[in-house]
């Protein structure tokens, strides 16, 4: 009787734990940042360029720039001049729940805007945009996804770029060997150190990894694109106050032009920390989206 | 946001398994990388334990400078060391051998997690040793018993009786430590829940599934090593029945 009693103390209390982050939800981050005079900004320390920790641990990036503009519009909007910044660092991983919570008001990273998270959380106009391809050594050979059949894949935890490639693995039947890693950089470290032989991402992002890495030299990243992927600033859902000023705020960038400086900041000139120059020259379909701003989350809009 | 408990029996992006069987298949990996490690955590752990109360002094040196180091570095830090540096430090043949081992997160996970718990449990054991008044060891010697004799029917099987409720805890902590082995790749039960919710976005089911399933796992253990202790008890010498539940 004993055993079953404590059985049942455990799994009541597991259960109010579990339940106990429920009664925490925000609807209306307008009048959230007001009251508290601060923002919450959610920022990544390995997404080059667009959100990553500086050698002062200062998260920088391209993604961030565009957000302290949003910042600007936000201390304009609600009269606050004096409008308080917090920086709360998230992963692939914790972005969504960390929004959905209430812990953070703006997502400023490099988050994939599409149909099902859509149902989770709601994105900004897209300023960014991006394919799914893989990376691997030269030596190894790989050019496209059917030449992974039976080998090991990596990706990061959280992503989409996972969820392709464990639907992809499952429809063409490759029998691949899926390994995840918490970050970037250790999916990226997987192949380094031969744990895994592609490393399945946003190709802007394999691109200033292997810029950064010790032997540049030795990658090569796939011409074949599994995905179309749109980024945006990631937003509460059911929040059309807020997302308007945000929206607002980037059409501003667009209209103005001010978008072609930061993107010749980021992706035509060397950025810090290693003063590397990534030359990604602007995509159409990003060129397009910034003539017509959209926040759609399907691929073919794009 | 709502409960949507259904979810569970969803087809996952895999289209073979549903979240309840991902689920599952992580419990199935936790039970064997926290077993396993247990196994070389309770060898090591006592032999090196034992060694570190011997009047040897090199012995004794040897067994202090193994818990300090396995002791004082990150669980998370060793997974990393064991994982991504130990294979580069090697030649290249066997480091390339070590790499292409099947299940290679699962077998680093072990080793990892059994160095790691092995120095928490020598410290239990050297302290269950040295609980032991003095007397005893002298006994021991007084009749004629060499040191391992002496060891092995007089100090040991007493220390051992001693060490069962914090071995408890330990027990507990290496099935919930085996968590950490998420980090190099292994699909453990917190790395399925993680999926679940990542692929899913049902963050909370998720959660809840591996809290309820990582509460009954620790319960079933605490319950299972009070049974243990029950049984090994030796009449009139640390009495822990009778309601007392002393140690966890």
């Amino acid at each position: 009787m004993k055993f079953l009693s404590n059985m049942l103390v455990g799994l009541l209390i597991s259960m109010c734990m579990a339940s106990w982050a429920y009664t925490q939800t925000v609807t209306e981050t307008l009048k959230k940042i007001k009251e508290s005079g601060t923002v919450v900004i959610g920022h990544r320390d390995t997404s080059i360029p667009f959100s990553y920790l500086d050698d002062k641990q200062q998260p920088i990036g391209y993604s961030m720039d565009i957000c302290m503009k949003v910042v600007e519009a936000l201390k304009a909007e609600l009269q606050r001049p004096n409008l308080q910044v917090k920086l709360n660092p998230v992963t692939s991983a914790t972005r969504i729940p960390l929004m959905q919570n209430g812990t953070i008001d703006l997502e400023c990273g490099s988050t994939t805007n599409n149909l099902e998270r859509q149902k989770q959380v709601a994105f900004a106009v897209t300023t960014f945009v991006t394919a799914n391809r893989l990376m691997a050594k030269k030596a190894s050979n790989i050019k496209t996804l059917d030449d992974m059949k039976g080998k090991t894949i990596v990706s990061t935890s959280g992503t989409t770029n996972i969820k392709q490639i464990t639907e992809l693995n499952a429809q063409r039947n490759l029998g691949m060997n899926i390994l995840t890693a918490k970050d970037h950089a250790e999916s990226f470290l997987m192949v380094e150190t031969g744990r895994a032989v592609a490393f399945a991402m946003d190709d802007i992002l394999l691109y200033s990894l292997v810029a950064s890495a010790k032997k540049p030299e030795d990658f090569m990243i796939t011409s074949e694109a599994l995905s179309v992927e749109p980024y945006g600033m990631m937003l509460r859902k059911d929040d059309a106050a807020f997302k308007k000023v945000v929206d607002n705020a980037i059409i501003g960038l667009f209209k103005s032009g001010e978008i072609n400086q930061l993107y010749t900041k980021w992706f035509l000139s060397p950025v810090p920390p290693k003063n590397i120059n990534l030359n990604v020259v602007m995509s159409d379909a990003l060129k397009k989206a910034i003539a017509n701003p959209t926040d759609s989350g399907d691929p073919k809009d794009y | 946001m709502h409960f949507d408990w259904s979810i569970y029996l969803q087809l996952s992006p895999d289209g073979q398994h549903t979240y309840l069987q991902t689920i599952l298949h992580g419990l199935g990996w936790t039970l064997a990388t926290a077993l396993s490690a247990w196994i070389i955590a309770l060898l090591l752990g006592a032999i090196i334990g034992t060694i570190r109360t011997t009047p040897m002094a090199w012995a004794v040196r040897v067994g202090n400078t193994y818990v300090e180091l396995f002791r004082n570095i990150p669980l998370l830090v060793q997974m990393f060391l064991w994982f991504f540096v130990l294979p580069e430090l090697l030649p290249t043949a066997a480091g390339d051998r070590l790499k292409q081992l099947p299940n290679a997160s699962f077998i680093t996970a072990v080793v990892c997690l059994g160095f790691f718990t092995s120095a928490r449990v020598a410290e239990l054991v050297r302290a269950g040793i040295l609980a032991l008044p003095r007397g005893q060891r002298m006994a021991g010697t007084a009749l004629g018993l060499t040191l391992p004799q002496t060891y092995c029917y007089v100090l040991l099987p007493m220390a051992i009786r001693i060490v069962i409720p914090p071995l408890t805890s330990e027990f507990l902590n290496i099935i919930k430590n085996s968590a950490v082995a998420l980090t190099i790749g292994l699909v453990e039960l917190t790395a399925a829940a993680r999926s679940m919710q990542e692929f899913s976005f049902h963050v909370f089911e998720a959660f809840s599934a591996a809290t309820v399933v990582y509460v009954l796992i620790n319960i079933i253990v605490v319950n299972g090593m009070r049974v243990l202790e029950n049984k090994l008890q030796v009449p009139g010498f640390i009495s822990l029945g009778g309601g007392m539940s002393a140690g966890h």
